[in-house]
């Protein structure tokens, strides 16, 4: 059985709305297959991490081999085959925020977090990563939470900036528990 | 949100939309969006090409070619469809620039998109932006989704019947994707490694058909060239450099920010009076003068005009525009450990001297650095950047030995300052993580 004979409703991991997205993706490009990397990065999104059940969907979905997916997803860094915190920090020491404190703001989520570059926090609220430039230059140093950006900090905005997401966070296991 | 700033000597082409609501559709077309693309279609390929060659446009990502020859190189007759693809990976440190292009006015990519695909008779555009950058992806595709939704893009383009489409594409975090053949192996679904040239993407590019690949500054500029004109615009620059630049000044300036400056504008004023000079009145060690990958100059160097020429002339590069001041307090060995640290976790380790080339510097750096170097290091790293120039298929193994030559050449005795297990008398951070 070639990998394009999987029948992907039969073992979706994919939520019916992320189903639909890569239906609408996949239809524009001149090659399927174009498709590939942003859809590794919305199904990791969705599930966290690139888990065997979602590397095994998306090679049956494009009709790649899960090997060939594997290759392709390895090469790019904000991809990943572990699980994260539910927030990701993501702290950049390139250059330009080197030079306005980006290690000391980096040292001090290690030190409130207690965990190291790719360390996830016990209750998994959070992991930890030092990363490479993030385009914000000339707003250093900055990090990004996930996909939000937060510029121009000082070590003595952390505390706040683990605040908001702790409650986020909190406030996301409440309405689950409510529903 | 990133800042915005603004200094008397800017001439606002590209950032004159910042701060103005354009992401709005309706907005955009009340200061003067999408009368560019309607002008060119009156106007026909030929006319395009030659404004932009007239222009003096280079192209902005940092290797400086010019735009219309770029465009005029793709054959006129191809029996595969041809694409235009815009480079919004924007990756090299010290440079945001697109960062605002993308936030501020999106349209503008998407005209200047249709303009470069009714230049080269290319029906389809990408436009592609790195994974990181999430929230203006959402702002470009709205700005598409609007766009088709007026018949902007689509079967039958502002009711011309020309047919042109617009598909926007997330990266997933990789520096080397921003060098255009490893851009277009990304866009088709694989591991980012380039692709040897010739042939040139003009001639066989993305799915094997002639492919113009330009960065998002550039192609956010093209609306603005075709609506003032080409002479204006070229009026603005110097000689063979035309119009403006988008500018990010970072690192230990009073003020940094992304500024629009005419091309040439003087770096020493640039620093001093646009940015306000070093930060807490510090004195000036060092400047990077256009993104990482670009030699550094020291402050006797510094009064040059900022075009492509000019900076080339000394010895360096103006590469993406991002200006990085570094203050008297810093030690450069950790700064060149740094850059190179960041080409080695970028290195695809396609090619050997690239791959094997950023680990050696990297690893010789961190020795240095922590104190154990010894003297014959300090030549060891000249010949291994040296010899890692040229012999690789795309630029990084250059931009990674580049600097990092400079720092040894121009910084000769504070490396040696790190000999023979003296500590570094900067020293703040020694271990690097980034892994």
């Amino acid at each position: 059985m070639s990998a394009g004979d999987a029948n992907p409703e039969r073992m979706s991991v994919f939520s019916p709305r992320l189903a639909a997205r890569f239906d609408a993706l996949v239809k524009k490009y001149p090659v399927k297959r174009s498709a590939l990397v942003p859809m590794l990065l919305y199904a990791q999104d969705e599930v966290g991490y690139l888990s065997d059940a979602v590397i095994a969907e998306v090679a049956a979905r494009i009709g790649l081999t899960e090997i060939d997916v594997r290759s392709v997803a390895s090469y790019y860094s904000m991809l990943r085959f572990k699980p994260a915190g539910k927030f990701n920090i993501q702290v950049c020491t390139n250059i330009s925020c080197m030079l306005r404190g980006a290690y000391e703001l980096y040292e001090r989520f290690q030190d409130e977090l207690g965990v190291g570059h790719k360390g996830v926090t016990p209750d998994g609220v959070f992991s930890l990563e030092e990363v490479e430039c993030i385009g914000a230059c000339c707003w250093a140093p900055a990090i990004q939470v996930n996909y939000d950006f937060h510029d121009d900090l000082t070590p003595d905005h952390v505390p706040g900036i683990l605040k908001t997401y702790r409650g986020k966070a909190q406030g996301a296991e409440g309405t689950a528990t409510r529903a | 949100m990133p800042k915005l700033v603004s200094h008397p000597d800017e001439v606002k082409i590209i950032s004159r939309r910042f701060g103005q609501g354009a992401t709005n559709i309706d907005r955009y077309l009340e200061l003067g969006g999408y009368e560019a693309v309607k002008k060119c279609m009156a106007q026909g390929p030929d006319w395009i090409i030659n404004e932009m060659k007239a222009s003096n446009l280079r192209g902005r990502g940092g290797a400086g070619f010019s735009t219309g020859m770029k465009w005029s190189f793709v054959p006129k007759q191809s029996a595969k469809p041809k694409y235009v693809l815009v480079n919004g990976d924007e990756s090299e440190p010290a440079t945001c620039k697109d960062h605002l292009i993308f936030l501020h006015d999106p349209h503008a990519i998407i005209e200047g998109t249709i303009i470069a695909g009714l230049a080269i008779g290319a029906k389809m555009g990408f436009i592609y932006l790195r994974g990181e950058y999430r929230y203006l992806l959402e702002i470009m595709e709205r700005a598409v989704a609007d766009a088709y939704e007026r018949g902007f893009l689509g079967k039958n383009i502002f009711g011309s019947g020309n047919e042109f489409e617009v598909i926007t594409q997330s990266g997933a975090g990789a520096y080397e994707v921003g060098e255009e053949s490893a851009l277009m192996e990304s866009l088709e679904g694989k591991r980012g490694v380039p692709r040897i040239k010739p042939p040139f993407p003009a001639v066989v590019g993305l799915y094997g058909g002639p492919t113009v690949i330009n960065n998002a500054e550039t192609i956010a500029t093209v609306p603005h060239i075709i609506a003032m004109g080409a002479e204006a615009y070229s009026a603005v620059g110097t000689p063979r450099n035309g119009g403006t630049r988008l500018f990010g000044l970072s690192g230990h300036v009073e003020r940094p920010g992304v500024y629009e400056l005419p091309m040439g504008y003087n770096l020493k004023k640039m620093i001093y009076e646009v940015g306000g000079g070093v930060r807490g009145g510090r004195k000036l060690k060092a400047v990077v003068p256009g993104g990482s990958s670009t030699p550094v100059l020291l402050p006797e160097e510094i009064d040059v005009g900022m075009d492509f020429d000019q900076v080339g002339k000394i010895g360096s590069m103006l590469g993406s525009g991002g200006v990085v001041v570094i203050d008297d307090q810093t030690c450069i060995v950790e700064f060149a450990l740094r850059t190179i640290t960041f080409y080695q976790h970028e290195s695809c380790g396609w090619c050997i001297p690239c791959r094997e080339g950023t680990d050696w510097l990297k690893k010789s750096l961190t020795r240095f650095h922590a104190g154990f170097g010894v003297a014959s290091d300090i030549d060891n790293i000249q010949y291994l950047a040296e010899n890692m120039l040229g012999r690789t298929f795309c630029p990084l193994g250059d931009a990674a030995a580049m600097p990092t030559a400079a720092f040894v050449k121009k910084f000769r005795k504070e490396f040696e300052d790190h000999l023979d297990g003296k500590p570094c008398p900067f020293a703040k951070h020694v271990e690097m993580a980034v892994v």
